[in-house]
This record gives structure tokens, sequence and C-alpha cells, in this order.
């Protein structure tokens, strides 16, 4: 298993450069360093002094990837990838071009909330969608299952936004049991988080249970289900104990690989939450042309994406003797 | 077992809906709606509630230039003269000045300069902060910190102590130096480097000694040199008092002087902007040291100021709290303002000291909707308003604007106000066939000046929110006339019957057309005019005014060509001189005519050497007129130059003038001194709070409704039955 790590992480390192150099010539495909300065320093009075300047003092001065004006090393190292992107590796994001703030703090600072909407409504999602799809697969090939593959349809068809703004004018501004939007620190957490997590989890039940009872559908077909009825087992029994046992590869292999993504954040959730999490510091370094905090973020989601993928499948092993890595 | 397990389950699913209701019940028996979004200690309390959309960038004055970051600097720093809260037009009055600039002429270097002497007044304290804190041996408390001294510290109010210091001329002479600084980048340097003496080469001596230090520290440190990061751990310290600067002296402790090249009249607005506000040594000092520099706590974020508030809580991400200034001198209402507005409410303060509210509460809300949402059910004092939710509150009556009967319910007040800012389409003057000064040339633009009915734009795509422009000054702002004077002979007639101007025919325009030499839209050549329109209306929702556009241009028979793309690509364009038809704006930043009216300068000319004539539109008269007009006070004289410059760019036609737009602003009933003031931006020591109305009409528009929730859980429960009976019969199968 721990060979399999050790492999795995260094497979990781071509990826991630691989992603780095991506975002790098990605951004500036689209986007120069005189189109950052004048983003970021706003509509008025921008010279081109004051544009050459800003380049200057914030690195954007250099090459993109090779400085033939230098000597030596110095070619490769006095380059905007070298500054700025090789020390991603250590996890260092450096500052926002925008604020100059620390992204390392800011992460720190914003993981806490995206995470008490995230988990949550994971958590409540997985357990909901579970739930419902079992019930739906014990009720097959009735009038309930099939108007639970409509209704699932129907949800599924509906936008996360309708979601989110349906929640809010029903229970903020109808019933006036929540706030619409806000968030707040320790105890008053709870008042803001109620809804986003509720509206979440609701917003997935579509497509969770017609994934779930599909899963759980195959594992019913199978011929240790049909032994365990024949030894006289409820039909929960065999839900819960034989059919919910043998589906947890699938499921594993969808959530294991969400669980670092949680970290990430939800873009439309936050923004409409006022959430100070990091989907909402993404989306606004997307508007604000941040390469530093877009660069880190999107770096920060290839690791993650990597983990999750070590991650899951070192779950398989947990949940299935049969499976060995290496 | 299973009966049990099932009880169990139901029972406890009972017991969790039962606790949050208690929960959702006990909230509002409390006194605070469980839909309140703020703390429910404060619900009394005379704090005032407002939003700002995205996180500020800059509160260092010599950086911040947005009107969203002014809401709060301009509360913190205070330049030496500020615009009066209610008097129009515009009026300077001293803030920390003791009295208005003493004005004089010096003769250097055999020209004429104007010099700016400025005495604030003795014992004005700054607001209490850790970069003025002193031990028991009068020593500063916090100069020389480690790392650990500040360990989990996130705020500059974080530290246990603090302290505060007199204001001094010296604070003032230090910002100005500050400006000229590479590292701050300050948006004005280039504009202050052409009026204020010597500023240019301070800032390139600045700059040269910094490019020497890190050219120094990169060649000791090799290869790996990262300047961020070598600046972060030893921050580089340029004296400023090394390079010699003649346009600002220090003549004693509450007195310096700033020396103008030639005459620059309009320097005095820039004197009430933050720009020229009070910067301590002892904060620049403070802030310098690497264990602050690591936590971020930089006076971009944290600013030290004598303003009648200060950062209390600084969290971007969520909301920014402005506190009272314990020392804050007094300073009263004013107890005079225009005509009519004793009648309004507004002086009924007179004589009062200021600021009346303890705190300012922001919250961030990205969207606009929930923000509206908020202020409907009393969670924020005031409310701007938006084209989604227009009609749900303005309505427009015979007497003009009115507010929907719901809003007047809730005893909602409306104010609007011409914004200091016009919104124009503009032609490039170079272009062979949409500039130029040729008779013909003019007619094609007066022709599409008349299609382009800015009447109907306003009615259909802003709510009629804007005033349509007969020239390019906005209505306040000296130079703006009003009725048949004011009309743009061209492209309007005056009706005399119903008292107001009337957009020429669509006949008319095609007749300037043909005499343009574009009879029917077709060209010399026999084919159709063709003209390119550049934008930056990017998105799916910009697709109906583009089209109205085009509408417009059909109506002559012209065929425009759409070319939509980014703001920097648009701006790029206009740079460059790649255009041919363009649409714009410009926000002033003082009330001037001369800032609205440089636009068409010939020298500033935009793809030619000056950075904001957009349209590179260049008329000796119109030069002549501008030069003579810019330095002149608002006399009669200088309206009668205005007047002439309109009928010359009327005439020329560089521009179609767009509107006016008209800002509409809602408050609630609890919010008093309502009064735009778009140039003064240190509003918020005037504005007053009822916390106790605001309570209770909080708690009356907002008591929970719980019994459509019971009632859904009651019918989701019957809905079960059906699937209970399908289980019973089926394990009860023989």
């Amino acid at each position: 298993m721990t060979a399999y790590i050790i492999k795995r992480m260094l497979y990781a390192i071509p990826t991630l450069i691989g992603v780095n150099v991506l975002i790098f010539a990605l951004f500036f495909v689209v986007n120069s360093p005189d189109d950052m300065a004048r983003t970021i320093l706003g509509d008025k009075n921008v010279t081109r002094a004051a544009i050459e300047n800003w380049k200057q003092e914030n690195g954007y001065h250099l090459p993109l990837f090779w400085n033939a004006g230098a000597a030596g090393a110095a070619r490769v190292t006095d380059t905007i990838f070298f500054t700025k992107s090789v020390c991603l590796f250590v996890f260092d994001f450096g500052n926002a071009d925008r604020t100059g703030t620390s992204i390392g703090d800011q992460i720190r600072l914003r993981i806490a909330p995206s995470l008490a909407i995230a988990v949550p409504t994971f958590i409540l999602g997985l357990l909901v969608d579970i739930t419902l799809s079992l019930i739906v697969a014990f009720y097959r090939a009735t009038y309930l299952d099939r108007w639970a593959l409509v209704l699932c349809v129907v949800t599924m068809s509906i936008s996360a936004l309708f979601y989110i703004i349906g929640g809010q004018y029903l229970f903020s501004i109808c019933l006036r049991l929540v706030p619409i939007s806000g968030f707040d620190t320790g105890a008053g957490m709870f008042k803001f988080v109620l809804l986003p997590v509720v509206i979440g989890a609701v917003a997935g039940i579509g497509a969770g249970v017609r994934f779930y009872r599909i899963i759980f559908l195959e594992v019913i077909g199978n011929d240790y289900i049909r032994t365990a009825r024949a030894k006289g087992l409820s039909e929960a029994q065999v839900l819960f104990k034989h059919v919910l046992k043998n589906a947890m590869i699938p499921i594993l292999t969808g959530v294991v690989m969400t669980i670092p993504f949680l970290f990430y954040g939800s873009l439309l959730m936050e923004a409409f939450f006022a959430i100070p999490g990091l989907g909402g510091y993404t989306l606004e370094a997307i508007n604000g042309q941040d390469f530093a905090v877009v660069r880190a973020m999107v770096y920060l989601g290839a690791v993650l994406n990597v983990a999750g993928l070590v991650l899951t499948d070192i779950s398989y092993t947990l949940v299935d003797p049969r499976v060995r890595l290496g | 077992m299973r009966i049990g397990t099932h009880r169990q389950t139901a029972l406890c699913s009972v017991k969790i809906f039962a606790a949050v209701l208690a929960a959702v019940m006990l909230s509002g028996a409390c006194g605070s709606p469980p839909n309140n979004p703020h703390r429910a200690e404060d619900r009394s309390a005379n704090y005032y509630y407002d939003t700002f959309m995205a996180p500020p960038k800059h509160f260092d004055p010599v950086r911040s230039y947005s009107t969203d970051e002014a809401v709060f600097v301009c509360q913190v720093y205070e330049p030496p003269l500020q615009f009066h809260f209610l008097k129009r037009p515009y009026e300077l009055e001293p803030l920390t000045a003791a009295r208005m600039p003493n004005i004089s002429e010096r003769i250097i270097g055999g020209a004429v300069h104007t010099v700016y002497e400025i005495t604030i007044k003795p014992g004005i304290l700054y607001q209490p902060h850790p970069c003025f804190a002193r031990d028991e041996r009068a020593a500063l408390r916090y100069h020389h910190l480690a790392p650990d001294d500040v360990k989990g510290f996130l705020q500059a109010g974080d530290f246990e102590h603090s302290g505060t210091r007199e204001l001094m001329a010296a604070d003032y002479v230090l910002q100005l130096k500050r400006m000229a600084d590479p590292r701050l980048n300050c948006p004005i340097l280039s504009t202050m480097a052409k009026y204020i003496l010597g500023l240019d080469d301070y800032a390139a001596g600045l700059r040269s000694r910094l490019q020497a230090e890190r050219a120094a520290r990169r060649a000791a440190a090799g290869l790996l040199y990262n300047q961020n990061e070598d600046e972060k751990q030893n921050p580089v310290r340029i004296d400023y008092d090394g390079i010699a600067f003649p346009g600002v002296e220090l003549v004693d402790r509450y007195t310096y002087r700033i020396i103008i090249k030639g005459r620059y009249p309009q320097i005095k607005y820039w004197l009430a902007m933050p720009f020229f506000a009070p910067v301590p040594q002892e904060a620049l000092d403070f802030y310098d040291q690497a264990a602050l520099i690591e936590r971020g706590i930089t006076l971009d974020r944290f600013p030290v100021g004598t303003g009648a508030y200060y950062i209390e809580s600084y969290q971007p991400n969520r909301q920014i709290v402005l506190a009272r200034n314990p020392n804050y001198r007094f300073e009263a209402y004013p107890a005079e303002g225009e005509p009519g507005d004793a009648g309004l409410g507004l002086l009924r303060d007179a004589g009062r000291p200021l600021p009346f509210i303890d705190r300012a509460v922001y919250m961030l809300e990205p969207e606009y909707i929930t923000s509206w949402n908020k202020f409907l059910q009393g969670y924020y004092d005031t409310s701007g308003i938006t084209s989604d939710n227009f009609d749900q509150a303005v309505t427009m009556t015979e007497r003009g604007v009115g507010l929907t009967e719901q809003l007047q319910d809730q005893g909602i007040g409306l104010i609007t106000a011409a914004t200091a800012s016009v919104w124009y389409f503009g032609f490039n003057m170079r272009d062979s066939v949409v500039g130029g000064l040729d008779e013909k040339q003019c007619k094609l633009r007066r022709a599409i000046s008349i299609a382009i009915d800015i009447e109907e734009d306003l009615d259909i795509f802003s709510n009629g929110r804007g005033i349509p422009a007969h020239g390019l000054v906005p209505p306040g702002i000296f130079g703006y006339l009003e009725g048949r004077e004011g009309v743009n002979p061209y492209v309007y007639d005056w009706d005399e019957r119903q008292r107001r101007p009337v957009r020429k025919s669509i006949e008319e325009a095609r007749r300037l057309l043909a005499e343009a030499g574009y009879p029917n839209g077709i060209g010399p050549d026999g084919r159709q005019l063709t003209i390119s329109f550049d934008n930056m209306m990017t998105g799916s929702s910009y697709a109906p005014y583009l089209n109205w556009i085009l509408k417009q241009f059909r109506r002559l028979n012209i065929n425009l060509v759409i070319n939509t793309t980014d703001y920097n690509r648009f701006q790029d364009k206009i740079n460059s001189g790649n255009f041919q038809f363009f649409n714009w704006g410009w926000n002033a930043d003082y009330p001037d005519p001369e800032n609205f009216l440089f636009l068409l300068y010939g020298p500033n000319a935009r793809h030619g050497q000056g950075v904001e004539n957009s349209t590179g539109y260049v008329s000796e008269r119109y030069d002549e007129l501008f030069r003579r007009m810019e330095t002149m006070d608002d006399t009669p004289e200088r309206l009668a130059l205005i007047k002439q410059m309109h009928a010359v760019l009327q005439h020329d036609a560089p521009l179609h003038f767009g509107y006016f737009p008209v800002g509409y602003s809602l408050y609630h009933q609890w919010y008093y001194n309502a009064k735009p003031n778009l140039m003064g931006r240190n509003t918020l020591k005037y504005k007053r709070i009822d916390g106790e109305l605001r309570e209770r009409l909080r708690r009356e528009w907002n008591r929970p409704l719980i019994w459509p929730l019971v009632l859904s859980g009651l019918v989701l429960l019957l809905a079960c039955v059906p699937a209970a009976v399908l289980v019973w019969k089926r394990e009860h199968r023989p």
C-alpha cells in the first residue's frame, strides 16, 4: 500500500507540472500583463507609465518563459513563469495581484466557511439520496417507483439557481424563518448555513436518487440477494444488510472523489448566500483577472483531484478485501 | 425490533422538528426575528447597516480611487477641505484646514507659479491606533515587532494598546511625497505631475533609488532572488527627505504650501480628496515591519486617519465595520443649505455635534437580489434601484416619479439626483468616413445624432433614469444650461407649447445624410454606407440594446457592423485609434466644467500625446476657448465661454452627447439627513438613525410563519400512508 501511494505521488508530479504550465499558458494567451495591469489599476488615468510601473512592481515586466536578454540560468529564472509558478510546488501561493494579500492566508481564512456549507450539504445529501434510493428500490416496479423517477427527472431538470432563489423566497421572505444570506462565526453560523445546506441537499436529490437506485437495482439482481431472500430475511434486512453493503464500491467511487473538492467551495451557493468561502474567492479572482489567485486555486484543484483519486483507490481496499493495490 | 426502530426514528425526527420550531419561536419571542442577519444583541443599537458588492482593493489614500472604496476611506481620512453637505452648487469649505487656502503667486525660474498655503486647525487628534502606542518610557511600543508578537493577529485592532497624537502639517507633506513612490502606483501621479512643481523629477529620483537598491539586493542574492519575498522580509526604505521636492514646503507645525506650475484653480477640488489626506510617519514605520507584512496587516487595509470613523473590523470577505472615532473633535451639523432643505427636515440637526451614528456595518452582498430583499425586510437602511427591481419600487405618474404602494406603505423614501457623469457615443475624428471637420462630415455625424433616439433608449433600457444631454456638462455643475438656452439646435427643436426640446425628425436626419453625400445611405461609389461600432457590451443581456442600435442606423439605411470586445480590447482599440464609432462614459473627479470639457481638448487627444480625448477631436477654436475657460473662476464670463464651446461642439458633433445618468436611491423612514452628495463622500457623519423605530418595524415586518411548515409536514406524513400500506401488504403476503 505504501509503495503504491509513493508511486501515485510520483506520478502526480508531471501531472502538476503539466497543470501549472497549462494554466499559465492559457491565462496569458487570453490576457497579457498589460491587460492585467489595466484591469487592476482601474478605469481612470491608466497611462502607459502607470501600466509599466505596475508590471515592474508586480514582476510582470519579465518575459513569460524564456529571457533571451539574460545570461546563463537567468534565461529561465528571470521569467514570469519561474518567479510566479515554481513556488507553487512547495505550496507557496504568494500574494494576490489585486490586493497584495497573502493567498495562503486567504485560503486558510476562507476554507472554514466553505466547509461549513459543503460538508453538511454533502453528508445530508448523501444520507437523503441513499435512503430515498433504497426506498425507491424497495418499491421497484410499483407506481411509487415510476412516480419517483418522474419526480427525479423533473428535479434534475430545474436549474440550481431556481432552488436557491426559490428557497430564499419561500423560507426567508414568505415564512421569514432564516436570513436570506450572510454568515457568522461560532453558534451564530447555524441560522445562516441551514438554508444553503437544505437547498444544496434538495437540489441534488434528483440526480443522486437516480444514480444510487440504478446501483441498488443492479445489486438486487444478483444471486446472493436471491439467496438472502430465500433464507427468509425481510425486504428491509435484505436492502440494508446485503444490498447496501455490496453497493459500496460504486458509491465510494463517487463519494471519495467528491470529498477533496468540498474544500473548493461552491461558486453559486457562496455568491447567493454571501458565504465568505473559497468559491467566492475564485470567482472574484476570475472577474478581476487576478492571475496569482486563479493560478493558485487551479493548482489547488489539481492537487485535490490527485488526492481524491488516490483516496478512492485506497477506499476500495477497505470495502472490498479482494482489491489489492500495487 | 423493526417496528421499534421505526418508531424511534420517527420520534427522533419529530424531536428535531420540534427543536427547530422551538428555536425559531424562541428567537422570535426574544425580540429578534429569526431571519435577522445581524446579531440579535445589536437590534436597537445606533448602528447603520449597508452593503458592499465586492471586497475593496485599497484603503491607502494614495492608491484608493474608486467610489466603492471611498465609502470607507473618506470616513477615515481627512483632507484639508471638504464639500459642504447641503449647499448646491457644490461648495468647498475647510475640513481640517483652519480656513480656505491662502493663494499667492511666486516667480520661480522666470515663470509664474501659484502657491497654496494651507494652515490646519491645531488640536486635531488621530484615531486610536497601535502605531502611536507608547510604553512606560514613552517609546513607541509596537515598532520592533517579532513574528511571535503578532502570532494569530488578523487586524490592527488586535493589539492591546493604542495611542494617538496631534495632526501636523508634516503629515500632509509626507502624503504628497508618497504620491511619487513608484511602489504605490498613485493613480493621479501623472495628472498631478503636470501641475505640482518638481513632482515628476521627485518621482524619477525615488524610482532610481529604488531600482539601485533592488539591483544591489539582486546582485547579492544571486539567481534565485525573489523580489517580492525579499521585500516582505526586508522592506526597502526610501528616505523621502533625501531628494529635493520643491513643490511642497513645510512652513511650521500647522502650515504647509503646495506650489503649482502656472495656474490650476482645480487643485482646490483635489484638496478635498483622500489623495491629499495626512498620513503619519509612525504609521508608515509601524506597517513597514516584516512581522506585520507577513500577516497582511498593512496601511492598505487598516488605515489611520483623523476622520469621524475608524475601521474597527476589516473582513473584506464578509463585513467591514466602522466605529465612531473617540478622539473626534467638535464639528457641528451645518446650519444652512440650499433653499428647500429646511422644509425637507435637513436642518433639524443644525448645530448638533457630529457624528450621530456609533457604528456602520457594511455586509458583503455579491448578489443584488439578496440585498434588495433584506432592504425590504428592514435589515439595510438604504438601497439603490436596479433595472430588475425598478418596477417593484418605482411608478411613473403624471406628477413624475413616485414609489409603488408597497414601498409607500413601508414609509420608504426616494431620492433622485443626476450624477456627475455622462454616457456618450463618439466618432473617430481621424477616420476618413465619420471624422473630419468638413461641413459634409459634420452633417453625417449630425444625422446619426438625430437618428439615435436617446429618449427612447432611456425609456426602454434605463426606465427613464437619465437626462438627454445637449452638451458635455451635466446638471448641478457650473456651465449646465437648462431650457431653451441649453438646447442643441442641430439635433433638437424647441417646442414652445410643451416648453421642452423635441428631437428633429428622421426625415431631417435623412436630408442631412443626403447632403453629406449619402442619399438614402448610399455613398458616391454606389455602395451602402457601413460604419463599425466598437463597444464593450459583452454578454447576452446586451443583445436587445445592440439590436436597438442597429435599428437606429437602419432608419438611415446605414449598415452598422457591431464589434463587441472585452473592456481591455476595447481600450486598446480606442488607444490606438482603430475604431469608427464607439460608446463610453465619464465620471467627473470634481464639480467643474473643465473636468468634462477637457474630454475634447485637442492636446488631450488619446491617440495623440494625451490620454482623455478619445475621439481625437482637434478644433483650434475650441482649444483656444478651453484654455481661456480652464483657469477662470465661475463668473458670467466663464459661462459665456462655455456656451461658445458648446456651440462649437454642437456644430462639429464629434460626440452624440448621449445622456446624464440619474441615480435613484431609497431609504427607510428611520434614516435621517438623506441628501445625495455626489462629490463629498465623507457623509456618514451627517447620517442619523432611529434605532428604536427600526427595531419595532423590523419585528412587525418579519413575524415568522410556522403553520405552513407544520401543514407541509402533515401532508408529507399522509402521503406516506399508501406506501406504508403497500409495505404491510407485502410483508404479510401469505
